[in-house]
């Protein structure tokens, strides 16, 4: 079995995030870019299934530019066997549909049977694309996984569903899966994995390389249009109660109430 | 170390050390420190992760790498705040070159693997009570009988002494410590296990600095080893200790300026934040120019020590080089230290705060692996003495 990862870059969670000007996006001029954290859950998945000789080899798949190779040599680096990064002029402004017709297109090409990703990326924060990309292949999905098991082609996954309950679904290939915090602790590239990635290819292809029309992609085709960024309002100082617990209590669950409305 | 002498591999081996270490050091640094001690699997977590012995041989479990991969590793354990825990992991860092240069196929592949795997914590013990820079002066002796070596004598101030699976020992089998024409006769080393018959550690030694890393006396009561333990022949002691002096300070030379570093960052935060007289400290002059000097002393060690290192890379003699770089970045680790302290005030001399602990820890820069003074003595044999 060959499994795909989408692996995202995202800038650093400490990052300090600039809008860009005119206001589409962010400023990425002096932004330091990491693997999507919950992506890394999903490489280390693979990784570990392929370690456990259940799966043959593991390719990660990127739509993005040059700026992304180094993600993908740290993930080539980590133990990956290949890496297919999408890019062509046809791909620019894709909303999240675009985004997963590619890799749909890019999984088939490469004929995996288990898609592995982040549950969402931690930019966006749209937790859209392997489910898109799911529906496109015709393929099962299971989300927000914690716990995963795998034998004979069968998967056994658990998630929480709320509440403190999990929900454990059974499901056959091929499938989409994607991993949040907890699944397991991601590896980080040794030297050795860092001299063995020097050896391996990062495959660059385009619209016409994966036979998908470029007009479903790209600006053109998108349902989404974001025009107008600005950073969340910046938060209110904190507030300290004053007087003995008994008055401190009762103010603090008369502004939970009152104030902040989440009572 | 400088960015300028590196390529992809070390760029990338940077990012991801630095990952380790603030997932699996750098949240305990301050408990450890405060416990004098580290857990037990860290060590395999390090062999785990690739990161003890990246410049051995890839066949006996490194990954060959070269010196300034070895450097940025030591660079990325000292980030993770405790230099005891950087320097209790990286005792295999002396321990090996010697079985590395004088060990047969058999004896590497039988001691190193382990070790890298981190199965295995290695130490090196030349030291002892009454013989420190003066190695020839050691007294304890490895006598032959028959397919072993009988050990008798005591080191002192080993590093990892305690947690050691295996302590390469410097011994005598020959020589004589007291005879001038013959002290510097018949020093060997012999690996040494843990369980062997004779051998035994004392306390962890109560120290000023590097806490989380013990410190043991050793002792050798009628300790019988194989002769097979032997590395190289009789007599071969020096080269194999010499095989640990590029190395060895270079890496101390790193660790000193990742030690600068640490502080100088925690100082600039904190005059930031720290307010007198109505404004914040780095509001006063004085304060700007005491940072710019400790900024530029950690910068001159850092570009002195790399460039050391790049012409170690290249494979030209930088014994005398060497021991300036040490000297150098030691004493910028001290100037940048003392002044983390008095910029801190009072909180720089509370245990809460990692300056008061680097001031500690930095001490040792100036004494471990050589002292200033023998370095001084390298300097003037190996660069000036030759040209004077
Ligand atoms: C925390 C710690 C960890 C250590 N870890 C290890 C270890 O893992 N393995 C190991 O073998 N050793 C270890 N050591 C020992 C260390 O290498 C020695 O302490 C060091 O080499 C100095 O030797 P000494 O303590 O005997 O001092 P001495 O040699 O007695 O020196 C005392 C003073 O005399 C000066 N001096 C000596 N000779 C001369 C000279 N010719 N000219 C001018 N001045 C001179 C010295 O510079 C020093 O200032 C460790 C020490 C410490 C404190």
């Amino acid at each position: 079995m060959k499994i795909g990862v989408l692996l995202k870059q995202v800038p650093a969670s400490d990052a300090r995030i600039k809008i860009a000007d005119p206001s589409t996006g962010i400023d990425t001029a002096d932004i330091k870019w990491e693997i999507n954290p919950y992506d890394e859950y999903a490489l280390e998945a693979a990784l570990q299934l392929k370690d456990a000789k259940q799966a043959s080899s593991v390719v990660v798949l990127t739509v993005g530019g040059a700026d992304a190779d180094q993600r993908i040599r740290d993930a080539l680096a980590r133990g990956a066997d290949a890496a297919v990064r999408l890019d062509d002029p046809a791909f620019e402004g894709s909303d999240c549909l675009g985004i997963a017709r590619i890799l749909a297109a890019a999984a088939k090409a490469e004929g995996v049977e288990l898609l592995l990703a982040g549950k969402q990326a931690i930019d966006g924060d749209n937790a859209q694309v392997p489910g898109m990309v799911a529906e496109l292949l015709g393929w099962g999905n299971i989300s927000v996984v914690d716990k995963l098991e795998f034998a004979d082609g069968t998967v056994k996954a658990w998630r929480a569903s709320g509440g403190g309950a999990r929900d454990v679904v059974e499901a056959s290939l091929p499938l989409v899966i994607t991993c949040d915090k907890g699944l397991n602790e991601p590896r980080y590239a040794s030297l050795k994995g860092i001299m063995m990635a020097k050896r391996k290819k990062i495959a660059v292809k385009g619209a016409a390389d994966l036979g998908l029309d470029p007009s479903t992609v790209g600006a053109a085709a998108a349902l989404v249009v974001e025009d107008n960024w600005s950073l969340p309002p910046e938060r209110p100082a904190g507030r300290i109660l004053e007087g003995d617990d008994a008055t401190r209590v009762k103010e603090l669950v008369r502004l939970l109430r009152d104030e902040a409305k989440v009572i | 170390m400088l960015d300028l002498f590196y390529d992809d591999t070390h760029r990338a081996l940077r990012d991801s050390a630095a990952a380790w270490v603030d997932r699996h050091i750098a949240p305990h640094a301050a408990a450890w420190e405060e416990a004098g001690w580290f857990p037990e699997d860290l060590h395999r977590a390090a062999g785990d992760a690739g990161l003890l012995g990246v410049t051995c041989p890839e066949a006996l479990g490194g990954a060959g790498g070269d010196v300034f991969h070895g450097l940025i590793v030591a660079e990325a354990l000292i980030g993770g705040g405790s230099v005891g825990v950087a320097m209790g992991l990286g005792s295999h860092a002396i321990a090996l070159p010697p079985i590395l240069a004088l060990g047969s196929a058999e004896q590497q592949a039988r001691f190193v693997p382990p070790v890298l795997s981190g199965d295995k914590v290695a130490a090196l013990a030349i030291t002892e009570p009454a013989a420190g820079s003066d190695v020839a002066g050691i007294r304890t002796r490895a006598v032959r009988d028959g397919d072993s070596y009988v050990i008798n004598g005591a080191k002192t101030f080993i590093t990892s002494g305690l947690r050691a699976d295996l302590v390469t020992v410097a011994v005598r089998t020959g020589g004589d410590p007291d005879d001038p024409k013959r002290r510097h006769e018949g020093i060997s080393l012999v690996v040494v296990e843990k369980g062997t018959p004779g051998f035994h550690t004392g306390r962890a030694l109560a120290k000023m600095g590097w806490w989380a890393s013990d410190t043991a006396e050793l002792f050798f009561e009628d300790c019988r080893v194989p002769a097979d333990n032997l590395l190289g022949g009789e007599g071969m002691g020096f080269v194999g200790i010499m095989a640990n002096f590029v190395g060895e300070r270079l890496l101390l030379a790193a660790s000193a300026v990742a030690t600068a570093r640490l502080a100088l960052d925690d100082t600039l935060a904190f005059v930031g934040q720290r307010r007198a007289f109505g404004r914040p400290l780095h509001g006063f002059q004085v304060t700007r120019h005491r940072l710019a000097e400790m900024a530029g002393r950690e910068a001159a060690a850092r570009a002195f020590v790399s460039t050391v290192a790049e012409r170690a890379r290249r494979g030209e003699d930088v014994a005398a080089d060497v021991a300036m770089a040490k000297n150098i970045a030691a004493e910028a680790c001290a100037y940048v230290c003392d002044a983390a302290v008095q910029l801190h005030g009072g909180m720089g001399y509370m245990r809460e705060c990692r300056v008061e602990r680097l001031f500690r820890d930095q001490r040792l820069y100036a004494i471990g692996g050589g002292t200033t003074e023998i370095m001084n003595e390298v300097i003037w044999r190996r660069g000036l003495e030759p040209i004077v």
